[in-house]
């Protein structure tokens, strides 16, 4: 029983040691003064940094993955938390195709609902490749982190504190402004901030919906990694994504309360 | 008002679910339908355009050309490679997690694990890359560019996915179990044969959907680190931007859906779709 204790947390403290290790070379590299990859780095410098705070095309396409983010965010707020009320309160035919669906967009690989959705977009409806298709897109696939977010909420609270309200004669208005939103509230601010994270890091499905010459951060960087002379810049943005990421997991665990969570969610 | 609907209960239950599903139903379904239909139809050598004209052109194309043959057969192996890569390296760390560690260190695991989920994409591959490099941080042990570099950045990027699943998985089952099991005379392998595996098994299969999935569908991570070698997402890439071969394009990206199909249909009675 010993040795395989040791062992397990051997294989963790590994396991965890690999996962980072990457990272903390993407975060050394961009205080690299050397411009070509160099390991170890003989030098550090600043340099870098203040010349990504100044690149406008990575500011610019910083301004794009938020704008993208905020409205997919928003939209799948929407439509997840009212399939969550659908599914968690009521049985119904067709419940589970139903949930089906709405597991299907990060079900299936990200290349196929991408091209799915250009071909809809582009030969089917004859809409020109914009911001607004990249939201649609991204909304898509972000309902399901704030589906799994609600059901997981609504699973835990039940439905008396409602009905109790109803019996001291609220309407159901006043019992969702004053009892279910309230109780909601910080589930639909964790499944939120993860959506903003899914949609910001997407870049399979963004190249296919968004139009041309625009770009999000991740397709900046991905114009710009096999350019040598912009590997240090790169390197920046990519340790301010690194460093990024952390603040909305970390917010979402405060808030959503539960340690486990599945997959992707 | 909403008395009238407090009342109705199916009323309120189509107000939830029409939103969501005319969205879903329409927008996502209907483009899947629409991509299926595509891969029917041909482009014009000459102009390029899409052409309206039913065949399985593509589809002898895509199954008689070796060179795709090669890539589908290379792309399921990859994705299978990762996904039991991911799931040997996940479980162990996943059970320390669940049973070892105490409820404090519980949370400050989950979080460690979820924070690099959540990194880009894009900079993970990279960093891999990187690393791979000739003077890279791995330069003595890089295995170069190439297939192998290729499973091993995917195996990395989609471990998260297997740890959380399992994770939530062993967490669920209770300790009860594994003890009485003891108390029966079982050792630890027997045990976890006999008893954790198959109780952790749908958890296992719902991380296992993730890693599988997003394996089939990658182009990115084999443009960055896999050399020469190509998978099925390249082709559909290319086939939309530079041989601008949109119904080609559908049929290929119709093999991995078909794929995914399959196997969500296949893991449905493990119940694995509930762990997602």
């Amino acid at each position: 029983m010993r040795t395989s204790r040791v062992l397990l947390w051997t294989a963790l403290g590994l396991g965890l040691a690999v996962i980072y290790f990457p990272l903390v070379v993407v975060l050394l590299d961009s205080f690299n003064a050397d411009t070509t990859f160099g390991w170890p780095p003989s030098r550090f410098t600043l340099e870098w940094w203040s010349r990504a705070a100044s690149n406008e095309g990575a500011l610019h396409a910083l301004r794009t993955s938020v704008e993208a983010g905020l409205a997919a965010t928003a939209i799948a707020l929407v439509l997840g938390t009212m399939a969550a009320f659908a599914l968690q309160r009521y049985r119904f035919f067709g419940r589970n195709p139903v949930s089906l669906l709405i597991i299907l967009p990060i079900a299936l690989p990200g290349i196929v609902t991408g091209i799915a959705l250009n071909n809809a977009f582009r030969t089917i409806l004859g809409i020109d490749l914009g911001l607004l298709t990249a939201i649609i897109a991204h909304a898509t696939f972000c309902i399901v982190v704030v589906f799994n977010n609600v059901v997981a909420r609504l699973r835990r609270m039940g439905g008396n504190l409602e009905e109790a309200s109803m019996d001291l004669g609220a309407t159901g208005l006043t019992t969702f402004r004053l009892v279910t939103f309230p109780m909601l509230r910080s589930a639909l601010l964790a499944g939120g901030l993860l959506a903003f994270a899914l949609s910001f890091d997407e870049i399979i499905v963004t190249t296919f919906t968004l139009g041309t010459g625009m770009e999000t951060l991740p397709i900046w960087i991905y114009d710009n990694l096999f350019r040598p002379n912009q590997a240090p810049i790169v390197n920046v943005v990519a340790a301010v994504l690194i460093v990024a990421s952390t603040v909305p997991v970390y917010l979402a665990q405060r808030l959503s309360g539960d340690t486990a969570s599945g997959g992707r969610l | 008002m909403t008395a009238f609907f407090y009342r109705r209960p199916k009323l309120r239950l189509g107000f939830l679910l029409s939103a969501p599903l005319l969205w879903l139903g329409l927008a996502y379904l209907g483009a899947l339908a629409a991509l299926f239909v595509t891969a029917f139809w041909h482009t014009d050598a000459f102009t390029g355009q899409v052409v309206v004209d039913w065949s399985l052109g593509n589809f002898e194309t895509l199954f008689t050309d070796a060179v795709y043959r090669t890539i589908t057969f290379r792309t399921v192996g990859i994705a299978a490679l990762v996904t039991v890569i991911d799931a040997v390296v996940a479980f162990p760390m996943a059970f320390a997690m669940a049973k070892l560690a105490s409820p404090r260190a519980q949370r400050i695991l989950v979080i460690a694990v979820m924070t690099p989920l959540w990194a880009s994409y894009l900079v993970k591959a990279y960093a891999w890359r990187s690393m791979l490099s000739g003077n890279g941080a791995l330069s003595s042990i890089s295995p170069g560019y190439g297939v192998t570099a290729t499973i091993v950045t995917l195996s990395y990027l989609w471990l998260p996915y297997m740890i959380l699943p399992i994770y939530a998985g062993l967490d669920r089952l209770p300790d009860s179990l594994v003890d009485a099991s003891g108390d029966l005379g079982a050792r630890s392998l027997r045990t976890f044969r006999s008893v954790i595996l198959p109780l952790t098994f749908p958890a296992i299969v719902a991380g296992s959907i993730f890693t599988f999935s997003l394996s089939l569908g990658d182009y990115i991570a084999v443009k960055i680190v896999g050399g020469t070698s190509q998978m099925l997402g390249n082709v559909v890439y290319d086939n939309i931007g530079a041989a601008n071969n949109l119904p080609f394009a559908a049929t290929v990206a119709t093999v991995p859906v078909v794929i995914m199909l399959g196997y969500l249909a296949a893991v449905r009675r493990t119940g694995a779709l509930d762990n997602l």
